[in-house]
């Protein structure tokens, strides 16, 4: 707030000769400011509006009742942290869950992220044609929705589904495996399902900052040494698309934090033996089927701070490289 | 304001092996990706003798409709009209893309051409909205909606869709190239706000409107309410769809024709639409 210094010192020499009325103070200055921007509230406002009721007041509501107990029968009730100490204490499902999340999110976060960008800098190097092309095939799959179908089929429990009837066929296996029902299968084909889903918004805001790069970096850099492809990307392209690369960070965290769907349509719900239980999941339980709300608020709102907590930080890392 | 695609003919620093070796590697990452989706086509022509056959074939042998005419009987039989659900998904979809288009853009002008009280703490907002999914406010959202009146309506689903947060955040980005001298002269001839919004800043954002339209109509193309729904002729072809494929083995030809059905909108709608994406993408960057 560099503004509140200047604007005050008029005010003070106008107070020097006229005690009795303070003309321009801090929120006089604001308000004027913002009556002659009353326009841009105006446009900016049903928007404003519906992410209010629909985006903060929910995060706010979460929180609170995060506090309570609530079956939305009875008027909640106030109970402190108990929510919080029976989700951490006594609910060994919930550190299932936990451990879960973090587990897919350690692995599929920076794997789709590195994904995303390493084939966006391959294509980036085909010529127009190919590359729209290609684009395409990597992006598909996160825009083609109803697909967690595809893999039930793949990794069907009989001789029929695609992995078993190969592995047999090749005298790898003598029975089909059980893939969506064997616990240590299960972690493993949904990280493999996600990482296949995850080429989606990151990776086309890296294919179009790839594009952005000023070419004539290239040049100037072969010309003051930059031997090979990989120099060039390590001191030339990652530092040029610092901003795509912030925010395909922020995309891709989020996503590896919310995985729900996939574990639900290919390990069931629940899984068995609690093999693909998520924070998500956790929440659609307690949410959907318990009607537990003041705990699954406490999961929503520790889910919540989990999500904004690591984006947080890890822009805060990204934004220290190459500085 | 198309971009113009770079074709860099000569590249600098390119050794023949190293571009020999990375397109293999990339050619063998896209069978991967591709695979699911070319044996998702090729179901959908098997006649059942071939779904089921040992050992499983990804292409088909002997292509046949069949599947895709059973599909029609059995649309032809359900409870509600299968139309029904069509004009559902149709006029959820159509709706939020419109609403949303306008909202966001109207929302995203004043952010990204002028500086007021509150501009970047809004903004700030938004861009924190991006870093939690829709699930963290589930819950309060079912009680919102109630307290509204929208449960078991179109706008359950609609409305929110209009404060999409990804819309917003990369309209005011892409906004923000727009020349200032552009609106200064506008203001000049006498043009208000909201005329500089609708005749100019509008006309020259194209690129980000299609890139919104198609983020939306990805999202509600393949809604199954939310949650929020529940009478039957409210239902959307998402939902309608997956009752047919959890039909089970019985349906599994005809599941298959769905599914390709479904998924080729969207993926149809990108191939028309990518290089205004990619278009749209070049400014979504996140800067200080």
């Amino acid at each position: 707030m560099s503004t509140i210094g200047t604007p005050t010192q008029p005010s003070v020499t106008a107070a020097a000769r006229k005690p009795a009325v303070k003309t321009t103070s801090w929120w006089a200055i604001k308000w004027k400011e913002i009556k002659a921007h009353k326009h841009s509230y105006i446009l900016m406002s049903p928007y404003m509006l519906l992410f209010a009721v629909f985006t903060v007041l929910p995060v706010i509501m979460s929180v609170v009742i995060s506090f309570t107990y609530f079956n939305m029968l009875e008027f909640p009730r106030f109970i402190g942290w108990q929510n919080y100490s029976r989700l951490f204490l006594e609910d060994d499902v919930f550190l299932i869950a936990i451990k879960n999340t973090i587990l897919f999110a350690v692995i599929t976060g920076p794997l789709s992220y590195m994904a995303c960008f390493v084939f966006a800098w391959i294509i980036n190097d085909l010529r127009p044609k190919l590359r729209a092309f290609m684009t395409l095939i990597f992006y598909a799959p996160s825009i083609s929705g109803n697909v967690y179908f595809l893999w039930q089929m793949i990794f069907s429990g009989d001789r029929y589904g695609i992995a078993n009837g190969f592995l047999i066929k090749m005298g790898v296996l003598l029975d089909p495996i059980q893939w969506l029902k064997t616990e240590k299968y299960i972690m493993p084909i949904i990280i493999l399902v996600q990482l296949w889903l995850s080429l989606g918004t990151g990776f086309l805001a890296f294919i179009a900052g790839l594009q952005t790069v000023d070419k004539t970096l290239y040049e100037a850099g072969a010309v003051d040494g930059i031997k090979n492809r990989w120099q060039e990307l390590w001191y030339i392209t990652l530092p040029s698309m610092k901003p795509q690369l912030m925010f395909g960070a922020v995309i891709q965290i989020t996503s590896s934090l919310a995985i729900a769907d996939v574990s639900i349509y290919l390990a069931g719900f629940p899984s068995v033996n609690y093999a693909a239980e998520t924070i998500v999941t956790h929440l659609i339980d307690f949410g959907t089927i318990r009607f537990e709300m003041g705990y699954a608020s406490a999961i929503a709102t520790v889910l919540f701070t989990l999500m904004v907590g690591t984006n947080l930080v890890v822009q805060r890392l990204l934004r220290r490289v190459g500085e | 304001m198309r971009l113009a695609l770079p074709i860099r003919k000569k590249q600098v620093n390119r050794s023949f092996a190293g571009t020999f070796w990375m397109f293999v590697f990339l050619a063998a990452f896209a069978a991967f990706m591709a695979l699911p989706l070319v044996y998702a086509i090729n179901a959908a022509f098997k006649p059942l003798d071939e779904i089921f056959l040992f050992p499983p074939t990804l292409f088909v042998r002997h292509p046949t409709t069949s599947n895709f005419i059973d599909l029609m009987t059995l649309l032809g039989q359900s409870w509600v009209p299968f139309s029904r659900y069509i004009f559902n998904t149709f006029f959820i979809t159509g709706m939020g893309v419109v609403g949303h288009v306008l909202l966001a853009s109207a929302a995203a002008y004043p952010l990204a051409k002028h500086k007021f009280p509150g501009s970047k703490f809004v903004f700030a907002i938004v861009v924190l909205s991006l870093m939690f999914t829709p699930q963290v406010t589930a819950i309060p959202n079912y009680m919102v909606m109630s307290w509204i009146g929208f449960i078991d309506t179109y706008w359950a689903v609609i409305v929110p869709a209009f404060a999409f947060s990804l819309g917003l955040y990369l309209m005011k980005q892409f906004m923000e190239q727009i020349p200032d001298a552009l609106l200064e002269s506008a203001k000049i001839d006498g043009a208000n706000e909201y005329r500089i919004f609708w005749q100019i800043v509008m006309p020259n954002v194209k690129p980000a409107w299609l890139t919104l339209v198609i983020l939306l109509f990805q999202m509600l193309w393949g809604t199954d309410g939310n949650g929020f729904i529940y009478s039957e002729q409210l239902k959307t072809l998402h939902y309608a769809s997956n009752q047919i494929i959890f039909g089970g083995i019985a349906r599994a030809g005809v599941g298959s024709a769905v599914a390709l059905i479904l998924m080729s909108v969207p993926i149809a709608l990108f191939v028309f639409s990518q290089s205004r994406i990619i278009e749209t993408m070049t400014t979504s960057g996140m800067k200080d």
